[in-house]
């Protein structure tokens, strides 16, 4: 049997002040490592579950992202005439010609700009992406200036809520409506009638071309055929693809300047937690001898410190994730690195999360510990009795 | 049997029954630095069953060093401690430690309890080396509380109770696995007169009611008035040894 669990617990508690110190810094880097990779998993989840796996976008060859790419309407012809798109109720293929095009609106109340996402669609855009809903309003009328905006859009722009205007192109939109999906990046889009946005914008080209597959298994074999059509330099990919994609720089790099972050203030705590433990130990040394004396092994007097560095870790563990819990409740916006608009997303609080938290807290405290608690078991007992002089 | 013989008549009945503890010409030296200090030189003494032997001697004559030495908490250099058959000089650090938890019960002059726990939790820590469970330490614990008469604090930590009391709770602690042997180390040493005086009193009585053999180094000449038998040390060997008449007591 071992040392009893009081023992290390009890000695944490008497030591309230080293112990407080030393916690908080476990906690403060485990509420930096988890926002990181909240912050990271948040990202991500709005934009992958932005696309359909069930949709094909097609951009021009070599440009990774919608605002780069151009597509003529000679090549969307050729393009329409794919045998495994979809067919609607009218007979015609379910398939959207889309214009992106980046504009800087003013933010509310500051003045402070950022950029938008500007999507000219058309009818079809609406059905390709059943998860973006008109939540008030109605759909801009084909040939009208006016614009349906996203959410995030409108709560967080001048001249974005319904019946507001915005200048842009040299003319003037009636935003008609609002439209919300979810946690996507079309809650933070601008939309409105393609033709419009060309004239406007003196565009002759497309940005790519969305379409439904008649099934997901048509993916790889219509991929091919355009890829290979020599009269077109394109790229094929899944929607859902495509938006994992684009996450995935960004995603890289939050998780890169986060850990980087971390590693330095986790050197500090662990740091601190040996300094802890270090003097723990010194203040304990007749203990030690006298539980060696008893019978106690070097085992149970490691695991008794052990578990003693381990607590603290997992205590800073716990108060750090209950800190960064209450992030969830905000709603942070970036620009997206490769289509250079603005996102808005959430941080989120996942079991994965919290449980990587808490082992990497723990790993923290063992290793501020094990040092201090080899050095409490290799205590000589004499020594540590002290029972001369 | 040489070395029994050696040492004069007064071994001769030892001799009967075998003795439980068998010093054979213990050596030990301790590295301070470049230095060698050389602690015992060739000690030898063996000591029955249910005796009471305290050792005596000028400060830094070893006695603290054979004490160690019969606890198990240090090694000879050479020579043999036989004691109840083992020879624990050739014993392995783990092994030794759970022969120490079987048969050594400590009491230290600064008592060494565990200020987190409760005397109560105190006593019972040498018993979460045994097998036994829950409810039977329980029992063993009251009763050795009971026995060194400080069953009324067993719910108290160590900073709530005076230097005699903590030294009970301490002897407890001590004799609550009913250990081969009891040694202590100036137990009184930290005590005022009155303390002092009740703590050798239960020694006498765990010695004399209980049969506990008692092995214990003092500075204290009352103290070492109450043991059966006086050994003096001085300058690493044993010089003189004699019996006290205990009668008075
Ligand atoms: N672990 C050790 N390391 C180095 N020197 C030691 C150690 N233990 C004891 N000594 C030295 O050995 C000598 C004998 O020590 P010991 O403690 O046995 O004496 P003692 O008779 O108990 O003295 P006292 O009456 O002062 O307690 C002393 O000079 C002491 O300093
Ligand atoms: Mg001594």
């Amino acid at each position: 049997m071992k040392i009893p669990y009081q023992y290390s617990v009890r000695n944490l508690w008497n030591r309230k002040l080293t112990t407080v110190l030393t916690v908080s810094g476990m906690a403060l880097v485990v509420f930096v490592f988890s926002a990181v990779l909240m912050l990271a998993d948040g990202l991500k989840k709005t934009l992958v579950s932005t696309g359909s796996p069930d949709n094909a976008l097609v951009l021009r060859r070599s440009s990774t992202s919608e605002v780069m790419s151009t597509i003529d309407r000679y090549q969307a012809g050729v393009i329409a005439t794919q045998p495994e798109i979809a067919l609607g109720e009218d007979g015609l293929p379910i398939l959207a010609k889309e214009l992106l095009v980046l504009i800087t609106l003013n933010k509310r109340g500051t003045s402070k700009v950022a950029n938008v996402t500007l999507r000219g669609v058309d009818a079809n855009s609406w059905k390709l992406r059943p998860n973006v809903r008109l939540i008030i309003g109605r759909k801009f009328r084909k040939g009208a200036n006016e614009i349906v905006v996203g959410k995030r859009i409108a709560e967080r722009f001048e001249g974005c809520a319904l019946g507001e205007s915005i200048k842009f192109g040299q003319r003037r939109w009636l935003v008609v409506g609002i439209m919300d999906a979810g946690n996507t990046e079309f809650s933070s889009e601008v939309w409105g009638d393609v033709d419009q946005f060309m004239q406007a914008f003196r565009r002759p080209v497309y940005s790519g071309i969305l379409f439904r597959l008649k099934s997901r298994e048509l993916f790889t074999r219509v991929k091919k055929r355009l890829e290979n059509d020599p009269r077109l330099t394109v790229i094929v990919k899944t929607e859902t693809q495509y938006y994992k994609e684009q996450s995935e720089l960004m995603e890289r790099f939050i998780k890169i300047v986060g850990m980087v972050l971390t590693s330095i203030f986790s050197l500090g705590a662990v740091i601190g937690a040996m300094i802890t433990m270090y003097s723990n130990v010194a203040n304990r040394v007749v203990e030690i001898g006298t539980l060696r004396a008893l019978g106690f092994g070097k085992t149970s007097v490691l695991t008794a410190f052990l578990l003693e560095a381990l607590l603290l870790g997992l205590i800073g563990g716990l108060i750090g994730l209950t800190a960064s819990s209450f992030l969830q409740t905000i709603t942070v916006s970036t620009t997206n690195w490769k289509s250079f608009s603005e996102v808005a997303f959430r941080f989120t609080l996942t079991p994965r999360i919290a449980l990587s938290g808490l082992a990497f807290a723990a790993i923290m405290g063992l290793a501020g510990g094990a040092l201090p608690s080899i050095r409490a078991a290799r205590l000589p007992i004499v020594e540590a009795l002290h029972t001369w002089e | 049997m040489d070395e029994a013989s050696a040492q004069g008549p007064i071994n001769r009945e030892e001799e009967k029954d075998d003795p439980l503890i068998i010093v054979k010409d213990l050596h030990k030296s301790y590295r301070r630095g470049a230095q060698k200090l050389t602690v015992l030189t060739g000690v030898n003494l063996s000591i029955p069953e249910a005796q009471y032997v305290v050792f005596i001697g000028p400060s830094g004559s070893g006695k603290t060093t054979l004490l160690n030495l019969i606890a198990g908490i240090d090694k000879p250099d050479k020579g043999k401690i036989i004691i109840a058959g083992v020879d624990i000089s050739t014993l392995d650090e783990s092994r030794l430690s759970k022969w120490r938890a079987r048969h050594v019960g400590f009491i230290f002059q600064f008592y060494n309890l565990i200020p987190v726990l409760t005397a109560y939790e105190n006593v019972e820590l040498p018993l979460l080396l045994t097998h036994l469970s829950k409810k039977e330490r329980k029992k063993h614990v009251l009763a050795a509380l009971k026995v060194t008469g400080i069953l009324d604090r067993a719910f108290h930590f160590p900073a709530q109770l005076s230097g005699g009391q903590q030294q009970r709770v301490a002897i407890a602690r001590a004799i609550v696995t009913d250990p081969t042997i009891i040694v202590a180390d100036e137990p009184t040493g930290d005590l005022d007169k009155d303390s002092a005086a009740q703590i050798l009193d239960l020694l006498n009585y765990l010695n004399r009611e209980l049969g506990k053999t008692i092995v214990m180094v003092t500075h204290d000449p009352r103290a070492a008035k109450r043991a059966r038998k006086v050994y003096v040390l001085d300058k690493g060997i044993l010089r003189d040894q004699y019996e006290n008449d205990l009668s008075w007591t």
